[in-house]
């Protein structure tokens, strides 16, 4: 503390572009986000300043022609539906990730970057043309179906495209890296004397896996889940492209609201629901990771 | 040596690696394969041809929306990067800085927060506002979320780096400025490099925010894509993707060496 | 010819022609030896000679590239570590670092199968055995080196392996530990009962602790036998140099007679001394450790004139540099009776030693 390299003013003026970005970006405006989720929908799209919960009850219920609320499950299945799409993207990420994170962390070193190379370049591929590769794929004229009707295997499968499962593959293909690398982390960082010391206990290959290797990678699959299910929760291009008119999750819900739709609040109270999807999200996963410390620091 | 004795080695997970990256790699083959069809409908093969790629280049409309989108990413990408390295400067090198972590976590803002929200964000910031120039919503957008993007690795290698070496610099007699410009500086250059080129890729590649804010007269690549995409699939839009694609690769590959040059 | 071959001899381990190569690098030459029941038994040599590789194909880590290796009389070829009823203690000790030690004393018994009821007074003799009962619930984490070691001891022993491996396990130790843990070892050998294999580099560690030793150098086994066999009795220069310190001489060997030869030594004279493997023509050197050496020379057999050019005071001993013109000699001597140096640099002396203490060994 007593070799003191900048005046402390240095430390205010350095961060202050940063701070004062996201303050005018991103902090008032979402404070204007919860504003405007109880405010009043303008008569041309837009919105008024006058309070209302209307938006959030638009999510629950419809409006009949005599004002009563009339239970309307739309908006709930698009919310439930982003859940379980994101949850079951992130748990398949899970299962795919680790035998290729592990397989990867035995290679050699050279070839060890290159394969994390690999796995990294998609990720920098364009997003939008990554998205748009599974529509070719799965399309009705697509590249399977071709090949099933090849194959003489299905005479006419209909399209594969449009619906939970085409959005499913698709979440998997875009976020599956970020999973990756933290798993990759942290089986690098892992000791392979303990493995061999399982070995030489008893342990079989799987009592191994189960018993050694999973808990000590926890740490990397806690971090892949993160990465993995929060982009899930508010991902825009997957059921936009692949999902359809129909099958929508939040993400382009929103995003309708804000567009074709202009329905401002509803949208707001909706990236209201989101963001609080996200926030209950992490701060479980970060009061677990508090509470395992607590835990170990008291013995 | 032998695979079946090394007890670290589990059985058929190499297979499944290599159906892994397949299964990466094939959907990106696809889009380049057909992206050489002279056949004007996709999924039907008719012979080798470049014709979509001068069809693509001569097309004004992308060429346009290329134009904004690298208008927008080069100043987002200047911006950002100088606001990110004077940040993580503080971050990583100041001494007695107050409130570290929640610094941090409000320059990695824009990570936490789900894109849509970013991006409705500016939407309602620009409309209170009363802002209409369509590029200069695009820049300011891009500009916050790219900042984190620049901030880790510029901190990743500042982090990597002695301490020790700047005060020896100061030991030698160098202000604190030579010592900055002649020794932290040119030690961290890789890290603002490939800091820098993240930020661009992810302004060239973002498409939530651009198609949100999507008024002005500023079509980004992407967004340009997305409108070809809703028109249907088309020999035109692989060849498109193709070329975003090369670029990409060699953007990534040029980060990737510079991240791992010591 | 093993003359402190234990009591009960029945053969723990036997090793025939193992050899082991990887790619093009033969790290292990096929050597063969055995291994009885109830011994201290170590594997001591330079870093790359072999002795590791040897011991992990004990524990099945590794292959034999070639010959066959036997536990209790049947053959554990191709047997994987989990089927082979040895233990290891590694060299970072490998204890699992998210279960606490009572957890990780149970791993092994958990895995062989044992009854909870067992496996609880299993640990808890384990424990107290090791002196840790009181950490039963500690994770190795909030461990200090020196009882890391003592878990992962209790850890090895507690499955009753047929034998222990033991991969240089005190060069983590600071040196005041290191020297408590050989007596801990080597008193758990004997309360067990169970087979030590113990790998280290360090000489003075192996001459303290085994039964015997087997010396390994360059790939293969220089000489097997107990600490005081391969101390006195060295059976070539490798092992002279390599265990405790010892003054080599040219020496021109002139006729072998038995086991002993006729040998030209640099002083310009000719002397008769036990050899090993000395044949006439072939190199050899004569060895003289510098305790064998009298300072000054008393009635020895052999006497020089030279002068004193250097002096360490080591506390119990101080060692001596003579200079006799042809060579240098170092010597020791016990400070027993003196405080400090007794003689000074510079001081002309006359050194002796006996031509019986010395050994001409093949070069």
């Amino acid at each position: 503390m007593t070799r003191r390299l900048k005046p402390p003013g240095w430390n205010v003026l350095g961060l202050l572009p940063a701070h004062v970005i996201m303050l005018l970006t991103l902090i008032v405006p979402v404070g204007i986000i919860i504003l405007v989720s109880f405010s009043t929908r303008g008569p041309y799209g837009g919105f008024d300043y006058v309070f209302t919960t209307a938006p959030y009850k638009q999510i629950l219920f419809n409006e009949g022609w005599t004002g009563e609320l009339e239970f309307n499950p739309q908006y709930l299945i698009v919310v439930a539906r982003t859940l379980i799409l994101s949850l079951v993207t992130t748990f398949i990420c899970l299962l795919l990730s680790f035998p290729v994170a592990y397989f990867i962390s035995l290679q050699r070193p050279a070839l060890k970057v290159g394969l994390i190379y690999l796995v990294t370049l998609p990720f920098w591929v364009s997003m939008i043309v990554r998205v748009y590769s599974w529509i070719i794929i799965l399309g009705n004229d697509g590249v399977i179906a071709k090949a099933l009707r090849a194959l003489g295997l299905v005479e006419n499968m209909g399209s594969l495209l449009f619906g939970d499962t085409a959005m499913l593959i698709g979440l998997v293909y875009s976020y599956i890296p970020l999973m990756i690398l933290p798993i990759f982390a942290s089986i690098e960082k892992l000791d392979p004397t303990l493995v061999e010391a399982s070995h030489d206990l008893y342990g079989s290959r799987l009592i191994t896996l189960r018993r050694v290797i999973l808990p000590l990678c926890q740490p990397g699959m806690l971090a892949g889940s993160i990465l993995v299910f929060v982009p899930c929760l508010g991902a825009v291009l997957e059921p936009t492209l692949l999902g359809g008119g129909k099958t929508m999750m939040m993400g382009n819900l929103i995003q309708l609201q804000f567009g074709a739709a202009r329905n401002w609040p509803l949208g707001a109270a909706i990236s209201i629901v989101l963001m609080a999807a996200v926030l209950i999200f992490l701060v479980s996963r970060g009061l677990r990771a508090i509470r395992r410390e607590s835990r170990e620091l008291g013995k | 040596m032998s695979a079946g004795t090394d007890v670290r080695r589990y059985p058929g997970f190499g297979l499944f690696s290599l159906l892994f990256f397949l299964y990466l790699y094939l959907p990106i083959a696809v889009v380049v394969f057909y992206s050489f069809n002279a056949n004007r409908i996709v999924a039907n093969w008719g012979g080798f041809s470049l014709h979509w790629y001068y069809a693509a280049l001569s097309n004004s409309a992308l060429v346009g929306a290329v134009k904004t989108s690298l208008f927008v990413a080069a100043i987002a990408t200047v911006l950002s990067t100088v606001v990110a390295l004077m940040a993580a400067l503080v971050l990583v090198r100041g001494r007695d800085v107050r409130f570290r972590r929640v610094s941090e976590t409000v320059v990695n803002l824009p990570l936490l927060l789900p894109e849509i929200v970013v991006a409705v964000a500016v939407l309602i910031l620009f409309s209170e506002i009363g802002l209409t120039n369509g590029l200069l919503k695009l820049t300011v957008a891009h500009t916050t979320f790219c900042i984190p993007f620049a901030f880790l690795p510029i901190r990743a290698r500042l982090q990597g780096m002695d301490p020790d070496l700047e005060e020896a610099a100061r030991d030698l007699y160098a202000s604190s400025w030579v010592a900055f410009r002649r020794v932290t500086l040119p030690l961290i250059l890789p890290g603002v490099f490939s800091g820098a080129m993240l930020a661009f890729v992810i302004s060239m590649d973002d498409f939530i925010t651009s198609n949100l804010l999507n008024s002005g007269g500023a079509t980004t690549l992407p967004v340009y894509i997305f409108s070809l995409i809703k028109q249907g699939v088309s020999p035109q839009l692989n060849a498109i993707s193709t070329l975003i694609m090369i670029v990409s690769v060699l953007l990534a590959t040029g980060a990737f060496l510079l991240q791992r040059q010591k | 010819m093993d003359k402190s071959r234990p009591i009960e001899m029945n053969k723990a381990v036997e090793i025939k022609g193992v050899s082991k190569t990887f790619g093009n690098y033969q790290a292990l030459k096929p050597v063969t030896f055995d291994i009885y029941e109830n011994e201290f038994f170590t594997l001591l040599g330079p870093s790359g000679c072999g002795k590791t590789t040897l011991l992990r194909m004990i524990a099945g880590f590794e292959q034999p590239s070639t010959g066959a290796i036997s536990l209790r009389g049947s053959n554990i070829q191709g047997l994987p570590p989990h089927k082979r009823r040895v233990n290891t203690v590694f060299q970072s000790y490998a204890l699992f670092p998210h279960m606490t030690l009572e957890q990780n004393i149970g791993f092994g018994l958990e895995n062989l199968g044992w009854t909870k009821d067992r496996r609880d007074k299993r640990v808890a003799d384990m424990l107290r055995l090791v002196h840790m009962e009181e950490f039963a619930a500690r994770k190795p984490q909030q461990l200090s080196g020196g009882q890391r070691q003592r878990v992962a001891l209790a850890r090895a022993l507690a499955p009753e392996p047929e034998v222990l491996l033991l991969d240089e396990p005190l060069s983590a130790l600071d040196l005041k530990l290191r020297q408590a843990m050989r007596d801990e070892l080597r008193t758990l050998q004997r309360q067990t009962g169970i087979t030590f294999v113990f790998v280290t580099h360090d000489q003075e560690e192996a001459l303290d602790m085994s039964d015997r030793i087997c010396v390994l150098g360059d790939g293969h086994i220089q000489q097997l036998g107990t600490p005081a066999d391969i101390y006195e009795e060295p059976s070539n220069r490798f092992v002279a140099d390599f265990i405790g310190e010892t003054n080599f001489l040219d020496a021109e060997v002139l006729s072998v007679k038995g086991d002993h030869a006729t040998v030209s030594i640099p002083f310009g004279m000719t002397m008769i001394v036990p050899h090993k493997q000395a044949a006439v023509g072939a190199p050899a050197v004569m060895s003289i450790r510098p305790e064998k050496i009298s300072l000054p020379s008393q009635d020895n057999q052999i006497v020089v004139d030279g002068t004193i050019v250097g002096a360490n005071y080591l506390g119990g001993y101080t060692h001596y540099v003579v200079e006799t013109g042809t060579t240098r000699l170092r010597v020791s001597k016990r400070n027993s009776l003196s405080r400090g140096r007794t003689f000074e640099v510079g001081q002309p002396i006359k050194v002796g030693f006996s031509a019986e203490s010395a050994r001409v060994l093949g070069a």
